[in-house]
């Protein structure tokens, strides 16, 4: 084992499963921080992302409140004010390459969903 | 040539944008080098040619070209704040004003230039500026925030950009110039008049042929302009535009050569007078001249760049054509604007009523096209810089290419470039190099964006550079997908089919069926919109929901800054006082902007996710029902006040407005619907205009469809006469609901009927005869949909769990403290970027509201 000396990001209990709607996001606020989540059915499996709710280009907090969607394998979410495109798994923009957002680490435990930030 | 066989060193004298274009590209060009930047503002390179976008809200960050951390990724060395005093060219080493010594192997000079103030007594006061840095910038928003009128003195292309900043801020702007027309160097006589006309009716006061004689205290203003003719100009402030001079202090210090009238003089690799110098951009003098353009700087940088890594691109020279929107006002310069060559000719087409003025110079024979003066309307000028540029044959009528387009005008297809031809000036992309990107596998429009960067600056050559991509695609047999997106195969129309016959009714279940992937926000509304028309199922049902676009998940229309707009129903534009005085009642309550909209209803602006509820339960407790203007859907019917009170109407044009609005409220469609009913051959409700237009005669109503206002007016097209009510009711019923299934996403009727295959006479045989036999099947559904209507807002309302939907956090109260507003007029409006930064003194917390 190696120390790890980088502060690790602590995880926050969010909301119950049943809050967000398959296919669509809410938004939470976790430490001050607006974080953007998503519930998402991928061949009958349910996937859970986080990114920052944040929109760069629009400069508003409205990414959580984006069309759902996929590019090729990737999933992400459509900006509702311009329509960028977002990568869910890493906050990276498609249209542009010097834009992203942060994407934080999702968890289930029990019935509850937990956000690393 | 020049080898690299250890590493280089380069310092580089300045960064701006040519500076840090040379930076980039030899960065790009080769590792061999150890690149240093000595920059002498407090920030790295930023756009200066988008500068006044800093008054409509953009910030210095969005302006900026680089940061720190990017040249640290490309291990380039860059000290802020430097200014470099003085060269010792023998030991190759530049000193700096704190006493830094940076050695160098070879120097970059881009020390650009400053602007030229002219020797006026009283020019060096604290509220006359310039016009050329950020720092600039924030000089003259805070003299704005203290004055009331604004001069700019010279009507150059900058001068006019400096304007339209004062402008921005709020001033009474005034525009001095010394010449007796504007932009003299780019446009005509003629064209300097159509222009000056233009920004004048924009609220600009232009004062050409005026010579300042000295700037004085002033009576009204702050300052007094006095002229040599004797008349003068009050002002608070006073903004130099007068032109550039090159910064070649650090030059003439060091003995390189210089012109008569300064600029470093540089041959055609950009190299100095010292054989380890090079300088580019503004500062640099080629032939005599400077180039004042953004471009040409560019085109230097690449050159000094290749001397220095044994390339042999070399600096030509350089288009000085310009394009540019100046205040709205479209203006467009080619060539020898000013018919300077020896035999020259030139047609003019010259629109005073519209303010458009176009001028073609061709040469002595008529073969070729010198140049040109665009004003009011620059969208010949892609066509007419390629023949400039390329020395493109002109066709029999060359005035065929200025004229308004009578459909008659030759178009100049992609097919008809030259492989040198360039398609993206900013870039310096030929159409031989989108040829041999797409010979080396790209197969879009965005993969030959991303290989060859065309079209991704200023972005001019869009148009052009899709009609090249697709005409090779063309030639290769690919074949241009009309797809609705990557996850359907199939159009609009034919998704509208496999819906209905085969009785789908879920997104998913359309997908797996037919499409791949999860779907984006092309298809997903497509297809809810599908759902909706053919079933008209409550569209915020939980399974509908991941369809709709945000607008219609919040039931609102989304603004820029996240709130959304509440509009409620109008039908007709009828509205008791008693509902006027709860708008105003919810408005005031909840601080919202307000205004009349178009289509005779009220928009309240500024609402929060959070308060949408609130909002919506007090305007459906009052009697109000959700406008829809968040939804592709029927949006209003506009009437004139029609026979109830009208002296002219012939009939009731509001009742029947009212009766046409409440029957198809809700109706989903590819696109937003509007209506117009008139009472009488007036037309007080522009009627034509609209997708359906009802206009009374004394015998009925007479039917006109696919009309459109907004980008593309088109008059509608006179469908039936004289119909009474019923048969009217009839008519738009069938119309509406064959527009519904077969139109393509998006498509307004107007273009719908456009694209019809036998247009107007094929749609009166469907309606009128039922020539395709499914009259009955049209009205069906439509009476099926108008059965099925619910107001949303109230459906909403009425369910815990929808409400919830509208928290602005799952899991906490509380609000967006981002939304910020300003009082403006005695209304809030967003606070800009700039306002929520720095404070505005007229900023209102959000939680006042």
């Amino acid at each position: 084992m190696t120390a790890n000396t980088e502060v690790a990001p602590l995880w926050h209990d969010v909301c119950g499963i049943d809050d967000v709607v398959t296919n669509s996001g809410v938004c939470a606020l976790i430490e001050g921080q607006q974080v953007a989540l998503f519930s998402v059915m991928k061949g009958g499996e349910q996937f859970l992302y986080a990114i920052s709710n944040w929109d760069p280009i629009g400069k508003a907090n409205v990414l959580y409140r984006g069309l759902i969607g996929s590019i090729a394998d990737d999933i992400v979410v459509a900006s509702p004010l311009y329509k960028e495109h977002y990568v869910l798994a890493t906050g990276k923009c498609i249209e542009r390459d010097d834009v992203s957002v942060v994407a934080y680490d999702v968890k289930v435990e029990g019935e509850r969903i937990l956000v690393a930030v | 040539m020049t080898s690299l066989a250890s590493k280089t060193r380069i310092l580089v004298v300045g960064n701006g944008m040519v500076g840090h274009h040379f930076v980039e590209q030899l960065h790009q060009s080769s590792d061999n080098v150890d690149i240093t930047v000595l920059c002498g503002e407090s920030r790295l390179a930023y756009d200066r040619v988008h500068l006044s976008s800093y008054f409509s809200g953009a910030s210095a960050d969005d302006l900026a070209l680089t940061t720190a951390d990017v040249y640290r990724d490309w291990g380039v060395n860059v000290v802020t704040n430097a200014i470099v005093t003085d060269l010792l060219r023998d030991e190759k080493k530049a000193l700096t004003e704190d006493g830094q010594v940076f050695p160098y192997d070879k120097l970059v000079l881009a020390t650009g230039s400053y602007p030229f103030v002219p020797p006026i007594p009283g020019n060096d006061q604290e509220h006359c500026l310039v016009y050329r840095t950020i720092d600039d910038l924030i000089a003259i928003e805070n003299s704005a925030r203290e004055s009331k009128v604004g001069v700019v003195v010279g009507g150059g292309l900058l001068g006019l950009e400096a304007a339209n900043a004062l402008k921005e801020a709020g001033l009474e702007t005034h525009v001095v110039e010394f010449a007796p027309q504007l932009m003299a160097v780019q446009l005509d006589e003629t064209g300097g008049d159509v222009l000056r006309s233009k920004i004048e009716s924009l609220g600009v006061t232009v004062h050409t042929q005026k010579a300042t004689q000295v700037i004085e205290a002033g009576e009204q203003s702050r300052y007094r302009m006095v002229f040599a003719d004797g008349t003068f100009l009050e002002t608070d402030m006073v903004l130099f535009s007068a032109g550039i001079r090159p910064s070649d202090q650090l030059a003439r210090k060091s003995m390189l050569a210089l012109g008569e009238r300064g600029g470093i003089v540089v041959d055609d690799n950009c190299l100095t007078s010292d054989p380890d110098i090079f300088a580019v951009g503004e500062c640099a003098l080629w032939q005599n001249r400077i180039f004042g353009l953004v471009a040409p700087g560019y085109t230097m940088a690449r050159a000094a760049v290749s001397a220095l890594t044994g390339g042999d691109t070399v600096f030509t020279g350089a288009d000085m054509s310009t394009k540019l929107k100046l205040m709205g006002v479209e203006v467009g310069s080619i060539g020898d604007a000013h018919e300077r060559t020896t035999g020259a000719q030139s047609y003019t087409y010259f629109n005073q009523p519209e303010g458009v003025y176009k001028k073609l110079v061709v040469d002595e024979s008529q073969q070729k096209v010198l140049g040109a003066v665009l004003v009011g309307d620059t969208s010949d000028y892609d066509t007419l810089l390629q023949y400039a540029l390329n020395g493109i044959d002109l066709p029999e009528n060359p005035e065929t290419l200025i004229l308004p387009s009578s459909g008659a005008a030759p178009a100049l297809g992609a097919d008809a470039l030259p492989d040198t031809a360039t398609i993206c000036s900013c870039h310096n992309v030929a159409k031989s190099d989108i040829v041999s990107a797409i010979d080396e596998g790209c197969c879009s429009l965005g993969d030959v964006k991303s290989c060859t960067k065309a079209s991704t600056g200023c972005g001019g050559c869009t148009a052009l550079l899709k009609n090249v991509v697709d005409s090779e695609l063309e030639k290769r047999g690919v074949e241009v997908s009309k797809a609705i997106c990557e996850h359907f195969n199939h159009t609009r129309q034919e998704l509208f089919h496999i819906v209905k016959v085969n009785g789908i009714t879920s997104f998913d279940e359309l997908l797996e069926k037919h499409g791949t992937g999860l779907g984006c926000e092309i298809c997903k509304p497509a297809a809810g919109s599908i759902l909706a028309s053919v079933y008209n199922d409550y569209v915020l049902k939980q399974e509908h929901l991941p369809l709709q676009d945000t607008n219609d998940i919040y039931l609102g229309n989304m603004q820029k800054d996240g709130t959304y707009s509440v509009v409620p129903r109008v039908a007709g534009g009828e509205i008791t006082p008693e509902k006027l005085i709860l708008l105003g009642e919810v408005a005031k309550k909840y601080s919202l902007y307000t205004k009349i909209t178009g289509g005779q209803r009220i928009d309240l602006f500024g609402a929060r996710v959070d308060q949408l509820p609130d909002i919506w339960e007090a305007l459906v407790k009052g009697g109000f029902e959700t406008g829809h203007a968040y939804a592709k859907a029927l949006r209003t019917v506009k009437s004139c006040v029609g026979s109830t009170w009208c002296r002219y109407g012939v009939q009731d044009s509001v009742k029947t407005a009212i009766d046409l609005e409440n029957r198809y409220k809700g109706l989903r469609a590819p696109h937003k619907i509007k209506f117009g009913v008139s009472g009488c051959t007036r037309e007080c409700a522009e009627a034509q205009s609209k997708d359906i237009g009802v206009i009374a005669t004394e015998n009925g109503w007479n039917l006109y469809v696919c009309g459109n206002g907004g980008m593309k007016p088109r008059h509608a097209d006179l469908f039936a006469t004289d119909l009474d009510t019923e048969t009217l009711v009839k008519y738009i019923d069938r119309v509406l609901m064959f527009y519904v299934r077969t139109a393509d996403r998006l498509q307004r009727t107007s273009v719908w009927m456009d694209n019809l295959e036998g247009g107007l006479a094929y749609l009166q045989d469907v309606v009128m005869n039922d020539s395709l036999n499914i009259n009955a099947d049209l009205e069906a559904q439509m009476e099926t949909v108008v059965g099925a209507y619910q107001c949303e807002w109230k459906t909403t309302l009425e369910s815990e769990a929808s409400r919830k939907r509208f928290r602005q956090f799952v899991n906490t109260d509380g609000t967006d403290t981002n939304i910020q507003f300003v009082s403006e007029r005695g209304q809030v409006r967003p606070a800009t970027e700039m306002e929520k930064s720095k404070g505005a003194d007229n900023l209102i917390a959000v939680d006042v509201i």
